[in-house]
C-alpha cells in the first residue's frame, strides 16, 4: 500500500484531482479558481491540469453560480460549486434552500440535483463578522440537504469524494483552521455517503465529548490532555450533520454518563442543542450523573480586535478546563 | 416611466389578424390547437378553483398562450426548459397531456409531479420540461446551469427560462444575463412581459417598460415581439434558437402580452390591481392570440368557423372526461412526505 504524507488542504486537493480525473461529468465553478489563494492549498493548479472549461472562475455572482451548479446537476453533471467564505455564500441561499433542497420532493422523487456546495469557514486573523461565520446549523435544519463537516485529513478527501458522488445536494463545509493538520493517506476507496455516521475518534469511559469540524480537532487535543489528568474521554466527531444518526452518541453517553458538546457556531439555536436533544430524548431521565454541558461561541458576531477575538473562540485549554470541572 | 414598447403595450393597438404569409395549414393548425387546448385547460382550472375543487392557488395565463406555443415550435425534448409560477402553458405546449396537469393540480399521484407539486411545481423531463417553481426568478440560474452543462457535454441542446417582467427585478436574473454571456452559454431567456408583477403595473416598478434593454446592457442578441402573435413568435424564436444551437451564445426574446385573469385564481383583480382596469382588460381581449390567428386562417380560406367549433367541442369533451378521471384518481400514499426528501434513504443503503 502506498502511503503519502498529506495535510488537510492537500487532501481536499487530492479529492478534486481524483474526481476530475475519473469522472468527466465533474466540473468546478466558483470565484477565485484561476488564482486559488483564497482556499489555501486545496485547489492549486486545478485549472492548469484540467483546463478552464471544467474549472470555471466566475463573476462575483454567488447566487447565479450556485443556481447554475444546481441546474447543471439536473442536466447530468456532477458540479462542485466553491464558496471560499461561507459568509459570501449567503447570497446563494435561494438555490440551496429553496431549489436544491426541495427539488426531489417537489417533483415526487423524479429528479435529484446532486450538486456539491463546498464552503469554507474562515475564522480569525482579525477578519471579523463577515469572514467568520459557522452556519452549519442553519443548513442542517433543512430537509433535503446533506451536511458534511470533515475534521480529519482522510475525511477531508474521502467525504468530498463521497459528497460529489452522492445523488443528493450536499453542503461540504471545511474550515481553514484545520488545514495544517497532517496525516498519511491510503489509496482512495470510494465511500457511500449514506452509510457514513458519527465516528468515535478516541475511546473513553468517563465523559463523552461530541463536536464537528474544527472543534473536533480541539476535542481530540483536549482528550490527550485529559488523559494525563486520568480523565478518560470518549471523543465523537459528528461528520454528517444532516441527516443525523445519533445512535453512536447515544450509546456512548449511556456508557460515560457525562456529556459535553462543543460547537464552532453560536450557542443559541445552535447545533449543540440539537445533539443534546437527540440524545436525551432517547435516554431515561436519570441516565446522566450531571446535566449536559454545551460549549459554543458567545451569542455575538466575531470581533476583529485580536484581544477580543482570542476570547471569542474556544481553545483546547477551555475544553480541558471545562471538562475537568465536571469531575 | 418611458413607454419604449409604444404600440406593443398599448391595449388599443394590434387587434387585427396576424400575418400568416408563407405559412401553411400544416404548421398553423397545430399552433391554433395547442393554444386552444391550453386556454380550455386553464379555464377548467379556473372553474375548478372557483368551485372549491382545487385546494391550492392557480396562476393562470389565459391571454398569454401564444408565447409558449410559438417558442415550443422550435424546441426539442432534449432541451432544458424551466418555468415559473405561471407555467401551465409552458408545459402543455411541450406535452398536451392536460389529464396529468389536472391530476397534479388536484394533488393526485397520477399527476406530472406525482401529486407532490400541484399547480406551482410541474415536471416532465421526458418532454424537456425540467421544472417550474413559484419562487420568482428561482429557475433562471438553473436553466443557465443546464445550458452550461449542454456546452460541456458538446451537444446542441439549449437551456431556456421563462421569465416574467417582475422576475427581471430580481438580482439573480442580472447575474444570469452576465454569466450566460461571459460563458457563451446556449441559453434563451424568454421574457413574458405582461406588464404586471402580481397586482402592480410595470410603470410603477421600472423606469422603462422594455425589458430588452437588459439584453443590450449585456451584449446579448435579442428580439422584441408582439407576444400575442404566435406566428411572429415562432419565427423570431427560430432565428434565435438556430443561432444558439450553432454556438453563438445566449439570446433573449421579449414578448409583450397581458393576462386576462388576475395574479392568482379566476378573478380579474381590477379591485386589487394598481393601474389595471376593466377597459384595459376589454381592449386586451381584442388582442386575443387565438382569435387573431383563427381570423387570419379563415380569411385565407384554410380554416372555417365550423372546423373551429368542432375542434372546440372535441377538446371540451376530452377535457371533461380527463377532469372526471383525475378527480377519481388516488392521492399520494401517506409515506410520500418522507419518501421523496432524498434520492434514497439510509434504510435503502
Amino acid at each position: 500500500m502506498t502511503v503519502k504524507k498529506h495535510n488537510y488542504g492537500t487532501a481536499i486537493l487530492a479529492a478534486f484531482e481524483y474526481l476530475l480525473e475519473k469522472y468527466p461529468e465533474v466540473f468546478v465553478i466558483g470565484q477565485g479558481l484561476w488564482s486559488p489563494w483564497y482556499v489555501g492549498n486545496s485547489m492549486t493548479d486545478l485549472d492548469k491540469k484540467f483546463g478552464i472549461k471544467r474549472i470555471i472562475d466566475t463573476p462575483v455572482s454567488e447566487s447565479a453560480c450556485t443556481g447554475a451548479a444546481v441546474g447543471a446537476s439536473l442536466a447530468g453533471m456532477k458540479p462542485i460549486v466553491v464558496h471560499p467564505r461561507m459568509d459570501f455564500m449567503l447570497y446563494a441561499i435561494d438555490p440551496i434552500v429553496n431549489q436544491a433542497a426541495k427539488w426531489s420532493h417537489m417533483f415526487g422523487g423524479q429528479a435529484h440535483p446532486g450538486a456539491t456546495i463546498r464552503c469554507i469557514i474562515n475564522r480569525g486573523g482579525e477578519q471579523g463578522a463577515q469572514h467568520s461565520q459557522a452556519l452549519h446549523a442553519w443548513f442542517a435544519h433543512v430537509p433535503g440537504l446533506r451536511v458534511v463537516m470533515p475534521s480529519t485529513v482522510s475525511d477531508a478527501r474521502d467525504l468530498l469524494i463521497a459528497s460529489v458522488l452522492c445523488k443528493d445536494p450536499v453542503m461540504y463545509i471545511d474550515d481553514r483552521w484545520l488545514y495544517e493538520q497532517e496525516d498519511d493517506l491510503s489509496p482512495v476507496v470510494e465511500l457511500d455517503l449514506l452509510s457514513q455516521r458519527p465516528m468515535i475518534t478516541q475511546d473513553g469511559s468517563d465523559i463523552t465529548i461530541v463536536s464537528s469540524g474544527h472543534t473536533s480537532l480541539l476535542a481530540r487535543e483536549a482528550a490527550k490532555q485529559l488523559d494525563s489528568k486520568n480523565i478518560s474521554a470518549e471523543v465523537i466527531d459528528i461528520r454528517i450533520l444532516n441527516p443525523l444518526d445519533a445512535d453512536v452518541i447515544i450509546n456512548s453517553v449511556k456508557k460515560t454518563r457525562r456529556f459535553l458538546v462543543i460547537d464552532s457556531g453560536w450557542l443559541s439555536g445552535g447545533f449543540s442543542a440539537e445533539i443534546i436533544a437527540k440524545v436525551l430524548e432517547k435516554l431515561p431521565v436519570d441516565s446522566l450523573l450531571i446535566p449536559p454541558v454545551r460549549m459554543a461561541l458567545p451569542d455575538a458576531p466575531a470581533p476583529t480586535s485580536r484581544v477580543l477575538e482570542k476570547d471569542y473562540y474556544i481553545s483546547t485549554n477551555d475544553i480541558v478546563k471545562r471538562a475537568t470541572d465536571l469531575f | 416611466m418611458k413607454n419604449d414598447l409604444k404600440d406593443l403595450s398599448n391595449p388599443e393597438k394590434c387587434h387585427g389578424a396576424v400575418s400568416i404569409a408563407n405559412q401553411d395549414i400544416g404548421s398553423l393548425k397545430p399552433m391554433l390547437k395547442s393554444m386552444l387546448l391550453i386556454r380550455k385547460a386553464e379555464q377548467h382550472l379556473a372553474l375548478g378553483r372557483k368551485n372549491g375543487l382545487i385546494g391550492g392557488p392557480v396562476h393562470l395565463g389565459v391571454g398569454q398562450e401564444a408565447i409558449a406555443v410559438g417558442i415550443s415550435q422550435n424546441l426539442k425534448s432534449t432541451d432544458y426548459i424551466f418555468g415559473a409560477h405561471r407555467s401551465h402553458s409552458h408545459l402543455l405546449a411541450l406535452n398536451p397531456d392536460f389529464y396529468r396537469l389536472f391530476a397534479e393540480v388536484l394533488g393526485k399521484e397520477t399527476g406530472f409531479s406525482k401529486g407532490m407539486g400541484g399547480s406551482m411545481h410541474l415536471y416532465d423531463q421526458q418532454n424537456g420540461f425540467y421544472g417550474s417553481v413559484p419562487i420568482v426568478a428561482g429557475t433562471v440560474a438553473l436553466a443557465l446551469g443546464a445550458a452550461i452543462a449542454a456546452k460541456l457535454q458538446e451537444t446542441d441542446h439549449i437551456g431556456l427560462a421563462y421569465i416574467g417582467d417582475g422576475a427581471v427585478e430580481e438580482g439573480v436574473v442580472h447575474e444570469s444575463f452576465n454569466l450566460a454571456k461571459i460563458q457563451d452559454a446556449p441559453m434563451l431567456f424568454v421574457i413574458e412581459n405582461n406588464l404586471f408583477a402580481s397586482h402592480m403595473n410595470i410603470s410603477l416598478r421600472q423606469p422603462s417598460d422594455m425589458i430588452s434593454r437588459f439584453a443590450v446592457a449585456n451584449d446579448i442578441p435579442y428580439k422584441l415581439v408582439d407576444g400575442n402573435d404566435v406566428v411572429a413568435i415562432a419565427k423570431a424564436s427560430k432565428e434565435l434558437i438556430d443561432d444558439i444551437r450553432s454556438g453563438k451564445g445566449p439570446a433573449l426574446i421579449e414578448l409583450v402580452t397581458y393576462r386576462w385573469y388576475g395574479h392568482v385564481d379566476w378573478r380579474d383583480d381590477v379591485d386589487v390591481g394598481v393601474e389595471r382596469s376593466l377597459d384595459d382588460i376589454e381592449n386586451w381581449r381584442k388582442r386575443d392570440p387565438i382569435k387573431r390567428l383563427s381570423k387570419a386562417m379563415i380569411d385565407a380560406e384554410m380554416w372555417s368557423q365550423n372546423q373551429e367549433v368542432d375542434l372546440n367541442n372535441e377538446l371540451e369533451e376530452s377535457m371533461k372526461s380527463a377532469w372526471d378521471k383525475a378527480m377519481s384518481d388516488p392521492y399520494p400514499s401517506s409515506d410520500a412526505t418522507l419518501k421523496y426528501v432524498y434520492a434514497e434513504s439510509k434504510n435503502d443503503s
